[in-house]
């Protein structure tokens, strides 16, 4: 590995509050090495929400850091994430997208695990010794760390990893805003938009947390919001953005856009302002006034390094996305929404989510041509090779619309690249 | 006049060509006059059944008739950055089914192959179309157009910013 190259990365002008970030982070493929090794190999990652496999048996396999991955529930209820390959021979076992089932086989040769792992059987067991499986080694593996947060699901790569609750920082805090808005437990809904965009991955970190450009990348959405009767409440854009900690980050805002939890538009009628009043008061009941309004009122756009994104906007998507090349990266998106959310509720979430929210919205296209344009005009790096994320740089308080964020982003990412993997003390 | 007992295939293929090249040509708002007042436009998420809701569950795009005339409005504007300058597309229909034949609608399948050609990428949208159409004043309109897609989510396509 170029030392070299990972050192210049970021240039930092506090004198002059000048943040710049090299366009060779986003192009060469030895940075994305050292992202796997450095990045996603060490740090927290999200799996899955709980509310995905509600019953035991249930399962589900996904990707995460490159790692075919089966998260399951056993038949007491516990939760698992095991390596989704068999310990004979290294077939993945399970190839469902999901499910429910009393043990996974592996079709190969047969081998048979419980949801936990645990092996149960092989044929021709005769011919292995008696203490074949002592060790487990024959276990299907679990990975090598594995944590719940208010039933988001984590794992990590690095058996050191620090805990959970200690990697998140202040985003922890953002989760309970989160699954606070439930009393019962927040869903995720099902559909999930899977889709691949031509750019590199840390151009959707810092978009999904960017509230600079929505008046020009989105002012086709804007004009919808303003087109349609009673689509708006009488709520000015507003707000701020904050470092978390750990490269973790939120921008923090009012917003005019209807919010199923719970900001009334004029389009949802008499009933829907019932019914939104009353979700409304019950958080005030719940956590005061305060807290009450922050939840209900305030959006969020919270990013937990290095790929993690919750926006809780007139829906709540959560969103994750990991690089397959430089300029390529595969995105998994969710709605998710507090269970006992009525019919009615539900609905119009779902359809204020699709008017921004996805491939097929009146937004996120226009979000995924930016990126592919800002990969496209990187090609130039040679003659023009730094962006710049200065704004709001000087200020105490950074507004919603400045690029705290991003800073907060790139400084742990320029910190976490540069630690290389034997001094980071794991076992 | 064709009535949903008697309209013939051909005629079905005819007005589904039809629709192909008004979207071909960008000719958007003729396009959406093809779709009856209370019409609907379904992408379902690729995980989803066919069947299912999306009051209930989450699908790319789910567009009532006053969400459809919005998403040509935005098509049709050079602020709609994803399709600005505008993308060449070229719609293949084919394996046209009439499927049932109500009182006063048929149920129609066409699988379709739509090509998007940007800044040199094409992308290819594959999957079933399945119609729900009435005849309103003798002519036949498209009360539910449904899109399922056969593909793990739009890998590498990203996005559904034109009209499949």
């Amino acid at each position: 590995m170029a030392g070299q190259s990972l050192q210049d990365t970021i240039r930092v002008d506090t004198a002059r509050n000048l943040y710049k970030v090299a366009r060779r982070n986003f192009v060469a493929q030895e940075i994305l090495e050292a992202e796997r090794e450095r990045i996603f190999d060490r740090c927290w990652l999200y799996l899955g929400h709980a509310s995905e496999i509600p019953q035991p048996g249930d399962f589900l396999t996904r990707v995460v850091a490159g790692r075919p991955i089966v998260f399951s529930r056993d038949k007491d209820g516990a939760l698992h994430a095991l390596l989704n390959t068999c310990p004979h021979r290294g077939a993945q076992v399970v190839r469902e997208r999901q499910g429910n089932a009393k043990s996974f086989q592996c079709f190969y040769h047969g081998w048979t695990f419980a949801q936990d792992g645990k092996l149960r059987g092989q044929p021709g067991k005769e011919s292995y010794d008696a203490d074949f499986n002592r060790d487990g080694d024959a276990d299907m593996l679990p990975v090598p760390r594995f944590e719940i947060y208010r039933d988001f699901a984590f794992v990590s790569f690095d058996r050191g990893a620090s805990s959970l609750p200690e990697y998140l920082a202040g985003a922890a805090e953002y989760l309970d805003i989160l699954a606070d808005q439930s009393e019962v437990g927040m869903v995720i809904v099902g559909g999930t938009q899977e889709y691949a965009i031509r750019a590199n991955w840390k151009l959707l970190t810092e978009n999904s947390i960017d509230g600079y450009h929505a008046a020009t990348t989105h002012a086709t959405y804007l004009d919808y919001l303003k087109g349609a009767a009673g689509n708006l409440a009488k709520v000015p854009f507003s707000g701020v953005g904050r470092d978390l900690g750990n490269g973790h980050a939120v921008v923090e805002y009012r917003a005019p856009w209807g919010r199923p939890v719970a900001q009334w538009i004029p389009l949802w009628g008499e009933d829907g302002k019932r019914e939104i009043e009353g979700i409304h008061a019950r958080l005030c009941e719940r956590f005061g006034k305060e807290r009450g309004d922050r939840i209900a009122l305030n959006s969020r756009n919270l990013l937990i390094f290095p790929n993690l994104i919750i926006n809780d906007v007139m829906a709540v998507t959560v969103r994750t996305f990991y690089p397959s090349a430089p300029d390529m990266m595969q995105v998994s998106a969710w709605a998710i929404a507090p269970s006992e959310e009525s019919d009615w509720a539900r609905k119009y979430r779902l359809f204020s989510f699709l008017e921004f929210l996805g491939p097929g919205g009146f937004a996120t296209p226009d979000d995924v041509e930016a990126l592919e344009q800002c990969q496209r005009g990187f090609q130039n790096l040679r003659e023009a090779p730094w962006n710049d994320i200065s704004k709001g740089m000087g200020r105490e308080q950074p507004s919603f619309d400045d690029e705290i964020q991003m800073r907060a982003f790139w400084s742990s990412w320029h910190a976490r690249i540069n630690t290389p993997a034997d001094t980071s003390g794991e076992g | 006049m064709a009535t949903p007992a008697d309209i013939t295939r051909i005629e079905v293929e005819d007005f589904l060509f039809l629709e192909a090249e008004m979207l071909d040509e960008w000719r958007l708002k003729e396009w959406l006059a093809l779709f009856t007042l209370d019409a609907s436009y379904y992408v379902p998420a690729t995980d989803l059944t066919p069947e299912a809701s999306p009051a209930t569950s989450l699908f790319y795009i789910a567009d009532d008739r006053s969400r459809l005339e919005s998403r040509v409005e935005r098509l049709l504007k050079r602020t709609a950055h994803s399709e600005y300058p505008r993308s060449k597309t070229r719609h293949l229909v084919t394996n046209v089914r009439i499927r049932e034949r109500g009182a006063d609608s048929i149920f129609v399948s066409a699988a379709f192959a739509v090509y998007r050609t940007k800044d040199a990428v094409t992308d290819l949208y594959v999957g079933s179309n399945r119609y729900r159409m009435v005849f309103e004043d003798g002519a036949l309109k498209i009360r539910e157009k449904r899109c399922i897609l056969d593909l793990d989510g739009l890998k590498p396509q990203g996005r559904i910013s034109i009209l499949l």
